[in-house]
């Protein structure tokens, strides 16, 4: 069964907090807790979303998204992407993700853009 | 209009302005002062120069101080304005002020005049404020750090609070998972507010303790007073440390105690031969030197880094230059060391003041997590004031500083930043 969400983010609470509310939302979800590996895990699962943290251990999130647009798969690259935020970059992170969320935010935020997303 | 003319004008008006106020007549004044009615007519219509003499003489008359009046008062004056309105007129096109009426306008509204000049003072402090915050706020590691902590913990706190007050039927497993998560964050919040709070103290005070390794650094340097009492630990984080770094003292000196140390330092000298004659690992010498600090080693400093470069201890030998944390000179033979772990690493260092240090620096790798965890770096730099033991007698002196924002050494090949201290 296709993957609807892979959500990268190494803040352990914040990703639990996620996982929860979205799976209620009935949306199928798996965490990836570090930016190392986060390409090759949106290869590996194909998620219909990414739900991407900005800033990572070992690797960016920026970087993870420069990378995941400029993979030879047409399908992959255009993966649409959600890029949270904690700092004041949501600018630049703007330009290659879909949509952009700072943090903190509120949950019924959260829900409302994933739906948008992928509905 | 030259510049003399201009101040002629100036004055001529102020003359002028101020008779007025006072409703007096030409004549009254003339006559008062010295001069014809009619050479006062030139004067205060600026067709007549007036020397500083008869300014005074004037200004005796009209009840002002004579720099009232004075020409050069008035040029500053003029400039200053011009300048403030030059700042102002820079806010966009709507704002475009007749510059070259500037002389009237000082001498026909003095007060307003003024006004502006201090407005336009106080908003080039606040842009040089800002700029400074703004320079720290983006370039402060420590301080992106601990912001990106506070973000991260709201964040996860607003999450957790909200799923546990608005969502229906939470299964116990998660109930009990996010309460101890908000449990978890709530300190972390706590204790990284805390070390926030101190930092954006220190703004105020430059050279002000501020980050919980620099609380260690002044408690270390005050003698290790007891954890609880000691004033220098502000933080809990701070106090993590100290108690951290107690620990690990502790273990280093069993492994090699004051007694076995102290002999072989005052016999050997040469931190290698010490460590080959105790058949201990040279990095453990090296530390024990920096706190035992037997004779030979009275001054000595240590500083302690990890893989990235940050520094992780950092207890200086007098004068040293110490920059803040994550700063630190890339010419520092600690930095080189990194590079070829296990190989010690001799060097004499000079400052931009031209003290003289020896160095000894040493690297090790581990991997603590096991075969295929994470390879650790650490290294250390032993530094003795003066061109003593810990340096090879034949190593040529490495000019150094403490950081490139603040290094004066302005053909530094290893500059990554420009400094202040160079600017223009």
């Amino acid at each position: 069964m296709m993957l609807d969400i892979l959500m990268i983010e190494d803040e352990r609470n914040i990703a639990e907090a996620v996982r929860f509310i979205l799976g209620r939302d009935g949306w199928r979800l798996r965490l990836h807790p570090d930016g190392e590996g986060g390409i090759e895990a949106i290869r590996e699962n194909r998620p219909r979303l990414v739900i991407l943290d900005l800033m990572l251990p070992n690797r960016s999130g920026t970087e993870i998204l420069a990378e995941l647009r400029s993979d030879p798969d047409p399908a992959l690259a255009s993966t649409p992407v959600l890029m949270l935020t904690a700092r004041g970059e949501t600018a630049a992170a703007a330009e290659q993700a879909d949509a952009v969320l700072a943090k903190p935010f509120a949950n019924q935020d959260l829900r409302d853009l994933v739906r948008r997303m992928l509905e | 209009m030259n510049r003399r003319s201009l101040s002629h004008v100036l004055t001529g008006t102020r003359i002028r302005e101020r008779r007025l106020a006072l409703s007096r007549r030409q004549a009254d004044v003339a006559r008062a002062a010295g001069i014809s009615p009619a050479y006062l007519n030139l004067i205060e219509h600026n067709r007549r120069p007036v020397g500083p003499e008869l300014v005074q003489r004037l200004a005796k008359v009209l009840e002002v101080p004579s720099d009232e009046l004075a020409e050069g008062r008035e040029e500053a004056r003029i400039a200053t304005l011009r300048e403030a309105v030059a700042r102002l007129a820079d806010d966009g096109p709507d704002a475009a002020p007749e510059l070259d009426q500037a002389p009237e306008f000082l001498a026909r509204f003095p007060g307003w005049a003024a006004a502006l000049v201090a407005l336009a003072r106080r908003s080039e402090a606040l842009e040089r404020q800002l700029v400074t915050l703004s320079d720290r706020m983006t370039q402060d590691p420590y301080l992106l750090t601990t912001l990106h902590e506070v973000l991260s913990a709201v964040t996860s706190v607003r999450s957790t609070a909200s799923i546990l007050a608005e969502e229906s039927e939470v299964p116990d497993e998660w109930r009990h998972r996010f309460r101890a998560n908000l449990d978890e964050d709530s300190l972390r919040l706590s204790n990284t507010a805390q070390a926030l709070v101190a930092y954006l103290d220190s703004f105020e005070a430059d050279g002000a303790i501020f980050t919980p390794q620099e609380e260690v650094e002044a408690w270390m340097a005050a003698g290790t007073p007891s954890i609880e009492a000691a004033r220098d630990l502000a933080s809990d984080a701070g106090r993590l440390l100290a108690r951290t770094h107690l620990a690990r003292l502790d273990e280093e000196t069993a492994a090699l105690p004051d007694a076995v140390l102290a002999p072989a330092a005052r016999e050997e000298g040469d931190p290698l031969r010490i460590a080959a004659r105790l058949g201990c690992p040279l990095d453990l010498v090296m530390r024990r030197l920096a706190a035992l600090r037997p004779p030979g080693f009275e001054r000595a400093g240590l500083l302690v880094c990890d893989g990235s470069g940050a520094l992780t201890l950092r207890r200086p030998a007098p004068g040293f230059p110490l920059p803040r944390p994550g700063d630190a000179c890339p010419l520092w033979p600690l930095y080189q060391a990194l590079g070829a772990p296990q190989t010690a690493i001799s060097h004499v260092v000079v400052t931009p003041e031209d003290r003289r240090f020896s160095t000894l620096s040493f690297a090790t790798r581990s991997q603590p997590a096991g075969i295929g965890g994470p390879v650790l770096s650490r290294a250390q730099m032993l530094i003795l004031p003066g061109d003593g033991a810990a340096a090879s007698p034949a190593s040529a002196a490495i000019p150094i500083g403490s950081s490139c924002r603040i290094c004066p050494r302005a053909d530094c090949a290893a500059r990554r930043e420009p400094s202040i201290l160079l600017a223009r």
